[in-house]
């Protein structure tokens, strides 16, 4: 534990890449070999079998420290990290109990499914052998949620520079569901293949959002144009005895969408397309809020398949007959994808999505101008002599997004934020006028400088009317310009609508909460946004 | 008719009818009982000023014409009916709690204190009072601080590898009491270098050390540049700015109670974080408040909603006053 815990705190006093590469590298090539897989594992946010929940957790700290439970809970928010709060309110360990990662991560297996005694006593005596940064680390294993400040690309390089494999192997090693405690080093960092590797997906390309318009991007002609869907990104794995559904979290999620699964009779062997799943009922194309019914189903009842059918629309073509096309231009790989979808069966559930022709940009800015019609978010563009890169490299792949819609409103509530927003109100719910009322209607935590959120904590501190545990009332008082991606009706919510990827644009300092915008203006989008979409 | 509270909470501060004077005021009033020299306890604009001998040197500098007076530690002054007295904090040099005594009941205002001797600032004494008006920054069980002597030994150890990797070591520090007694503590440990000063916190120590303060040598950069061998201690405000910037290549930290928090660690950014407070942490107050033997306790500035709750669940009769004292702030922007 204490390499890991000398790599966290290397991890956490630096922001800089090239010290954050030379830190895990360096752990990758000195730490104990399981411990490495265990790193890996954690910092690709796997993590072991929860050994006590964290209700157990802050009331085992409690009774250890001597404190009443609510003053655990108070000071919670203040510190914004449960793993954090539970380490620093213990007493100062009693022992120095020198154990590896793994062995502490097999401590904590073998306690899960204990009865309640067992396990309390496990982990108390585990809390008293603990230095302060270990026992936090220690308490993360349990609640998961790792924040290391290190990316996937970046754990990769370290991994390639430690091992000498070349990290589009490694990355491609490391999709997927493996298990740590099933896996070695040499297997994980192998480029060898094995059985199974057969669901095993590929790392997914991402693109970078267009800012300002195209016209650094060159000719149209260079550039392939599509829809930007508003959906659920998966991969589709049809491989001899493999058929494999994947989110681009890595989830396995084949069984949440069962309907898809003919695709593994009519897709030919060694295929694994980029596709998004979207809701797709009897008069084509949903809106997203349809297929929110469907996330995080593990298993689907024959209604709800009734009720909010989906279906794939296919972005690319990564394997073809088994060989890997991802080094192979766009235009090739999406003539391979084309080939395969005219040759499938009438009525299955998977199109090509369309690409659009245009003769200029403008042309083409008109067409995205028109993206909502379509239920889409805006246009994507890929050039078409560029690979299927490894994650998000800037240059290839954009997405440009219609300007978002926006709204003013005032804020009514603050609460503290996580982690490093931890001691500064950042997450605050809004209100719309309803006549003489003010409505809540959303909750936004984005989208201000830090600055700003310092400003606005020393105003809420200074204005508080009500306190309410970790959230405070404040006079409706500061406006602010709200974006959202899209907006829906909604039972749950005492506005009636619920909006999609609320965020903060700016501070309107220079507005009135008078001036603040209704809940009519919203109710008439609605009504806009859900007149039937074209064909 | 019922009698007059001892101290009385106003728009003001905290006012002694009884001797007609406030305590550490946030208006301007005609009589004004000073804690200590940080700028939230002292303002200017009062008509006359009362504090210790140790602390006038510094708030003379930073107000400017005053009319003051000052007493020693533990010297009674009978103001009108009240008899007031002051005793050490041992938050900076200088520091006082403020005992204040009318017909018979006592009441102490704590100021900001801190248990730890810090070797600089006179130590921490626990005054018997009837009601203690409690500062609590960090009044929640996360915070408990290390011994002076074991920061000072991270702090040493972080400046030796700057030094060796070439780079100069710049510790953000509060202008008046953190830093020097960082500078005595590292002196304490034997240097392993020069310290050098931005300007703000050489006029301060230039002050303590006149008043006899044990304090190292130090040279304001402003005069020489310093090299990788150097600590330069700067005010927080200064980590990060142009200023630090034109020193060269600098590695930099914060030294801050706050720091025991990652969360506000990595708001700042990049850089490390030193867990030094001037302030009590936990098991202070508690003890601090135990060591009064005071039956009511009133907390201000700080998590005071909590604390007064554990204070009730202690068994005190626990009030909150809402005061315009900050204690130690998080950010750098909010000089103290």
């Amino acid at each position: 534990m204490k390499a890991f815990a000398a790599l966290f705190e290397a991890l956490d006093a630096t922001t800089k890449t090239s010290a954050k590469t030379a830190a895990l590298s360096a752990y990758f090539t000195a730490a104990p070999a399981q411990d490495r897989v265990w790193t890996i594992a954690l910092l690709s946010g796997k993590r072991p079998k929860r050994a006590a929940t964290s209700t157990e957790l802050r009331n085992w700290a409690a009774e250890e420290a001597g404190l009443p439970l609510w003053l655990v809970e108070e000071t919670y928010p203040i510190v914004g990290d449960l793993a954090e709060t539970i380490a620093l309110i213990l007493p100062p360990p009693r022992l120095q109990t020198d154990r590896s990662l793994t062995e502490w991560i097999t401590l904590l297996a073998d306690l899960t499914g204990k009865d309640k005694d067992t396990r309390r006593a496990g982990i108390l005596a585990a809390w008293d052998g603990l230095r302060p940064t270990e026992r936090f680390l220690f308490n993360k294993l349990i609640t998961g949620g790792f924040r290391m400040g290190v990316s996937r690309g970046l754990m990769t390089r370290a991994l390639a520079a430690a091992s000498g494999i070349e990290d589009s192997v490694i990355a491609h090693r490391l999709m997927g569901n493996w298990t740590p405690a099933e896996t070695s080093y040499e297997q994980l960092i192998s480029p060898e293949d094995d059985a199974a590797s057969s669901s095993r997906p590929y790392p997914f390309a991402l693109a970078s959002a267009l800012e300002g318009g195209p016209d650094a991007l060159g000719p149209v002609e260079d550039w392939a144009a599509e829809w930007k869907w508003d959906g659920i990104r998966a991969q589709v794995i049809a491989r001899p005895g493999a058929f494999a559904l994947w989110s681009r979290g890595e989830e396995l999620i084949t069984d949440s969408f069962p309907e898809l699964g003919i695709l593994s009779r009519s897709l030919p062997k060694g295929t694994v397309i980029d596709a998004e799943i979207v809701a797709w009922g009897d008069a084509g194309l949903q809106p997203f809020a349809s297929l929110q019914k469907r996330i995080g189903r593990k298993t689907v009842s024959k209604k709800l398949l009734a009720e909010a059918p989906v279906r794939l629309i296919a972005y690319d073509l990564l394997e073809d007959g088994g060989r890997d096309l991802r080094q192979s231009p766009y235009a090739t790989r999406r003539a391979g994808l084309d080939r395969i979808v005219s040759s499938l069966p009438p009525g299955a559930p998977l199109i090509a999505s369309p690409l659009l022709e245009a003769r200029d940009w403008a042309a083409l800015a008109k067409k995205r101008a028109e993206a909502r019609d379509h239920l889409a978010e805006g246009l994507m563009l890929k050039r078409r002599t560029a690979p299927y890169h490894l994650g998000r490299k800037r240059g290839d792949w954009w997405k440009w997004k219609l300007d978002p819609y926006s709204v003013d409103a005032v804020m009514i509530y603050a609460q503290s934020g996580h982690g490093r927003r931890a001691t500064l109100f950042t997450d605050f719910t809004f209100a719309l006028r309803d006549g003489n009322d003010l409505v809540p209607f959303a909750k936004a935590y984005s989208g201000l400088t830090d600055a700003e959120f310092r400003e606005i904590t020393a105003w809420v501190k200074a204005n508080t009317l009500e306190k309410f545990g970790p959230v405070r009332r404040v006079p409706p008082e500061l406006v602010f310009e709200l974006a959202f991606e899209g907006i829906q009706e909604s039972a749950r919510h005492k506005s009636g609508i619920a909006l999609r990827f609320p965020r903060m644009l700016r501070w309107r300092r220079d507005k009135p909460a008078s001036e603040i915008d209704s809940l009519d203006s919203l109710r008439a989008l609605l009504k806009a946004a859900h007149s039937p979409p074209r064909p | 008719m019922a009698r007059e509270p001892v101290l009385s909470f106003t728009e003001r501060g905290l006012y002694c009818p009884a001797g007609d004077f406030y305590i550490d005021p946030w208006r301007p009033v005609d009589r004004a009982l000073i804690t200590h020299g940080h700028s939230d306890h002292a303002r200017s604009g009062h008509r006359a000023y009362l504090a210790t001998h140790a602390a006038l040197p510094v708030m003379r500098h930073r107000l400017g014409q005053i009319s003051a007076e000052g007493l020693t530690f533990g010297e009674t002054r009978q103001i009108g009916g009240a008899l007031v007295s002051f005793h050490p904090a041992g938050h900076v040099p200088g520091s006082a709690q403020i005992r204040v005594e009318v017909g018979g009941e006592v009441w102490v205002v704590s100021g900001d204190y801190k248990l730890e001797e810090d070797g600089l600032s006179e130590p921490f004494t626990p005054v018997r009072c009837d009601t203690f008006i409690t500062e609590c920054t960090f009044g929640l069980p996360a915070f408990h601080w290390q011994p002076q002597a074991v920061v000072a030994r991270q702090i040493a150890d972080w400046w030796a590898a700057n030094r060796a990797a070439g780079r100069i070591s710049v510790l953000g520090a509060y202008g008046l009491g953190k830093a020097q007694r960082l500078m005595a503590a590292l002196a304490a440990q034997g240097l392993p270098g020069p310290i050098a000063t931005h300007g703000a916190i050489e006029v301060t120590t230039e002050i303590l050390r006149n008043q006899g303060y044990a304090l190292p040598p130090t040279q304001p950069v402003s005069l020489q540049k310093p090299d990788a061998s150097c600590l330069v201690i700067a005010p927080p405000s200064a980590l990060g700015s142009a200023w630090a910037r034109k020193l060269g290549p600098v590695s930099e930290a914060f030294a801050s109670g706050w720091m025991a928090l990652r969360g506000v660690r990595r708001r700042r950014g990049p850089g490390t974080g030193f867990i030094v407070s001037d302030h009590a942490d936990w098991p202070g107050l508690n003890r601090a408040i135990a060591e009064t033997g005071a039956s009511r306790i009133f907390a201000t500035h700080g998590y005071t909603t909590a604390f007064q709750k554990w204070l009730a669940h202690q068994g005190y009769d626990a009030g909150i006053v809402s005061t315009e004292w900050q204690g130690e702030t998080q950010d750098p922007e909010t000089p103290t």
